[in-house]
């Protein structure tokens, strides 16, 4: 998966709802962006192959599979960034929903520019990374987004690549969960700290030896997190 | 001193009021006590009233007969000399001292003769006694009439150092030949008796002692057949109290207890059907508000995306049209708003509201809100005061900052005031934040209303906000165990105050009391 930076990033729609898909088809070509709307969960990974999107809004109410089901299979299969729509704004479903594989998530009713500017924030990758970061046994790649650690591929998403950038960019440097909001996720979302939890959590579990006692980002209580080189 | 008795009593007094096994068994102890030592004590007297009579008639019938045979005697010899008299009375006394093996049964004291013009009259005693046993009155009355007088008396005993109770019997002797008076007093020993109604008086003791305890351990039986099923009782009670529906209690027979336990588990079943039948009511409506809310939200979000479409592209439109759009757009966005709020009081309702807390400095809060571009921009000027040191409580950030925003805005929107004063105050246990606006005030009924749901100071401006922002706002306070009190005078400004708990702390009285003393509202404890 290649960053397109051209201005037709293609926006894959998974929403059963025929009136808003389309309504979200006119606003964000509106915005210049490729729209395709895919109805039902079923059909989404034949979608995925077809239409090769560059960010996926996923309608976690869909009939036929729920989803987070939904977005499980996707991670099985692609690291492309997921926005869940969202009429819950219910703590659990949200965190669930996280937890499931999606980078971020807009509660239903949003407002157009919100939407854009998330999913514009998904579009755009840090740029800070401008060549190879060697953070001790891991290093990271900002030409094709890798990242390995001792040789071995860490199989990261483009959101949690930016967030291990984003740490070891400055090691030991204390970074608050409303700095990272900023940083990585691209917008102020003041408070919303479970997005920060969430993908630290799934972070650590493929780069921490025992992500129970993680060594390589730590918490510093109270503050946020710092990324030690690992030895 | 009196603060250790204080400490002594205290327990036990508390004790005697929660336990009635106690009082019941106290009581019966008491009151039994009490009979029993008033029936021993007459029984006591009569006994030794009885024993002190009986030795009584003996010892004057034995004191008469001797005294009828010195008599006698002196009377047979009538001829002699003077001196034979009191030679005969010596005698007497003598034959007394020595008379028998066994133990002597009396003692004698003879005083006289009583006509004698010394100052000292001459005694003889026997050998246990001497004349200091006869009681004055006694020997009054001895000298001053004839006849048996006796009185009881105590002695130095010989052994032991003690009293030794005595029976003293007197009488007059007249020497017929020279009319010579003479005073004979015998002394009984009353000592069998006393050790007789000793030995009484300990049998008694022991057996009223016994029946006392008997009785006390009869009232801790009894009281513990009956108290048994009301402690059961009690116990299940408090278990069904707690939530735990089911529990019955178990029926057994058909007394009194059988009778209350069936009505008891009558009342549970009633209770329970109940309390199910409420909470699935509740749940049922919960559930439709949710479900009507997440219904609403997609095609809301649909709408509200057109309008936005719409509303961009005004500039496009004729007059009427472009207006119809930027109305459109603003209600949708305050229909929005309504169904978020909604949504937020139905969880409050359902109990199903969550925290999410944090170390929260309300310092803090209160100098974001006077940066808030939104208040700015609606010519809304912020004064902070006490924001100068750290006032930190646990709370969940999101809903604290919906709190004092909703203040200041409805201050911004309602009172016409161009100023608001936001405070901050704190003592060992909670904080409190003030918003207070020098607008139109509120009189004292629409203070009371000031938290109820749909509720606007002036129908007028319904067009602005949704009308359940102070509600959703005390319920986000109360989430905390805090507290949002509101105080206002009409053309002076109204002030609220938003107390929350330190961590261990207490809401309760809050560290800033609203302008004007707080208006006690509804539900507000």
């Amino acid at each position: 998966m290649s960053p397109r930076r051209s201005n037709h990033d293609r926006v894959l729609v998974v929403d059963d709802d025929a009136s808003l898909a389309e309504m979200l088809t006119i606003v964000l070509e509106g915005e210049g962006l490729t729209a395709a709307v895919c109805r039902s969960g079923d059909t989404v990974m034949s979608a995925l192959s077809a239409f090769k999107p560059d960010v996926v809004l996923l309608d976690l109410m869909l009939p036929g599979r729920d989803g987070m089901a939904v977005c499980r299979q996707i991670r099985t299969q692609s690291a492309v960034p997921i926005i869940m729509l969202t009429a819950k704004s219910d703590t659990p479903d949200v965190v669930a929903g996280l937890e499931a594989g999606a980078d971020d998530y807009i509660t239903k009713p949003f407002k157009n520019s919100e939407l854009v500017a998330r999913i514009r924030a998904r579009l755009r990758r840090t740029d800070a990374l401008q060549e190879p970061l060697v953070f001790g046994d891991i290093v990271l790649d900002p030409t094709g987004h890798t990242a390995t650690r001792a040789g071995q591929s860490l199989d990261l998403t483009p959101l949690e690549f930016d967030l291990l950038a984003c740490l070891a960019g400055r090691p030991e440097q204390v970074f608050t969960r409303e700095v990272l909001l900023q940083k990585v996720w691209g917008y102020h979302h003041p408070g919303d700290t479970k997005l920060v939890n969430v993908h630290m959590t799934r972070l650590r579990s493929k780069i921490e030896d025992d992500a129970e006692n993680p060594r390589v980002i730590r918490t510093v209580r109270g503050v946020g997190y710092q990324a030690i080189a690992p030895d | 001193m009196i603060r250790v008795v204080r400490d002594v009593t205290a327990p036990v007094l508390r004790l005697w009021r929660r336990s009635v096994q106690l009082r019941v068994v106290g009581s019966t102890v008491v009151l039994s006590g009490l009979a029993i030592a008033l029936t021993g004590w007459a029984l006591l007297g009569d006994i030794a009233q009885g024993l002190a009579d009986s030795r009584r008639e003996s010892a004057v019938a034995e004191a008469r007969a001797g005294l009828d045979r010195v008599q006698s005697q002196l009377v047979a010899g009538v001829e002699t000399e003077p001196s034979a008299a009191s030679q005969a009375i010596a005698q007497l006394v003598d034959s007394q001292a020595q008379r028998g093996g066994g133990p002597r049964r009396h003692e004698l004291v003879v005083e006289g003769p009583l006509t004698t013009e010394e100052a000292t009259v001459p005694v003889r005693s026997s050998s246990g006694v001497s004349a200091r046993a006869v009681p004055g009155d006694l020997a009054d009355a001895v000298r001053d009439d004839d006849g048996v007088f006796w009185r009881y008396a105590r002695l130095p005993a010989a052994s032991d150092g003690g009293d030794d109770p005595v029976l003293v019997v007197g009488s007059r002797l007249r020497v017929p030949s020279t009319g010579d008076l003479y005073a004979v007093y015998y002394v009984f020993s009353m000592a069998e008796q006393q050790s007789t109604l000793a030995l009484v008086r300990n049998a008694l003791l022991l057996a009223g002692v016994a029946m006392v305890a008997m009785l006390g351990g009869l009232a801790l039986l009894v009281s513990r057949q009956v108290l048994g099923p009301v402690r059961l009782a009690r116990r299940i009670a408090e278990r069904f109290a707690s939530g735990n529906l089911e529990q019955r209690m178990h029926v057994r027979g058909e007394d009194d207890i059988a009778r209350l336990s069936t009505s008891f588990n009558q009342m549970a079943a009633s209770l329970q059907t109940q309390i199910t039948r409420l909470e699935n009511l509740s749940r049922l409506q919960q559930r439709f508000v949710s479900d009507v809310s997440h219904e609403l939200r997609t095609p809301l979000t649909t709408v509200t995306m057109a309008g936005a479409v719409l509303y961009d592209a005004r500039s496009r439109f004729d007059p009427p049209t472009a207006r119809a759009a930027e109305l459109l757009l603003r209600e949708l966005q305050r229909f929005e708003g309504l169904l978020s709020d909604l949504m937020d009081l139905s969880r409050f309702d359902a109990g199903a509201a969550q925290l999410e807390t944090d170390a929260l400095d309300l310092a803090e809060v209160a100098r974001r809100v006077a940066d808030d571009p939104v208040l700015t921009r609606k010519g809304l000027r912020v004064v902070v005061r006490g924001a100068d040191r750290p006032a930190v409580v646990d709370a969940d950030d999101r809903r604290v900052d919906r709190i004092v925003r909703n203040l200041t805005t409805n201050a911004a929107a309602y009172s016409g005031s161009a100023e608001v004063v936001v405070t901050v105050a704190q003592d060992d246990r909670c904080v409190s934040l003030s918003v207070r606006d020098h607008g139109c005030g509120l009189d004292d009924d629409q203070a009371l209303r000031v938290f109820d749901r749909f509720w606007r100071a002036d129908p007028a401006r319904s067009s602005a906000g949704t009308g359940l922002g102070l509600a959703i706002a005390r319920e986000d306070a109360r989430l905390h165990g805090g507290t949002l009190r509101v105080g206002s005078r009409v053309g002076e400004g109204t002030d609220f105050v938003l107390t929350l708990p330190k961590p261990g702390g207490d809401a309760r009285p809050p560290a800033l009391e609203p302008m004007g003393g707080h208006v006690p509202v509804r539900e507000d404890v």
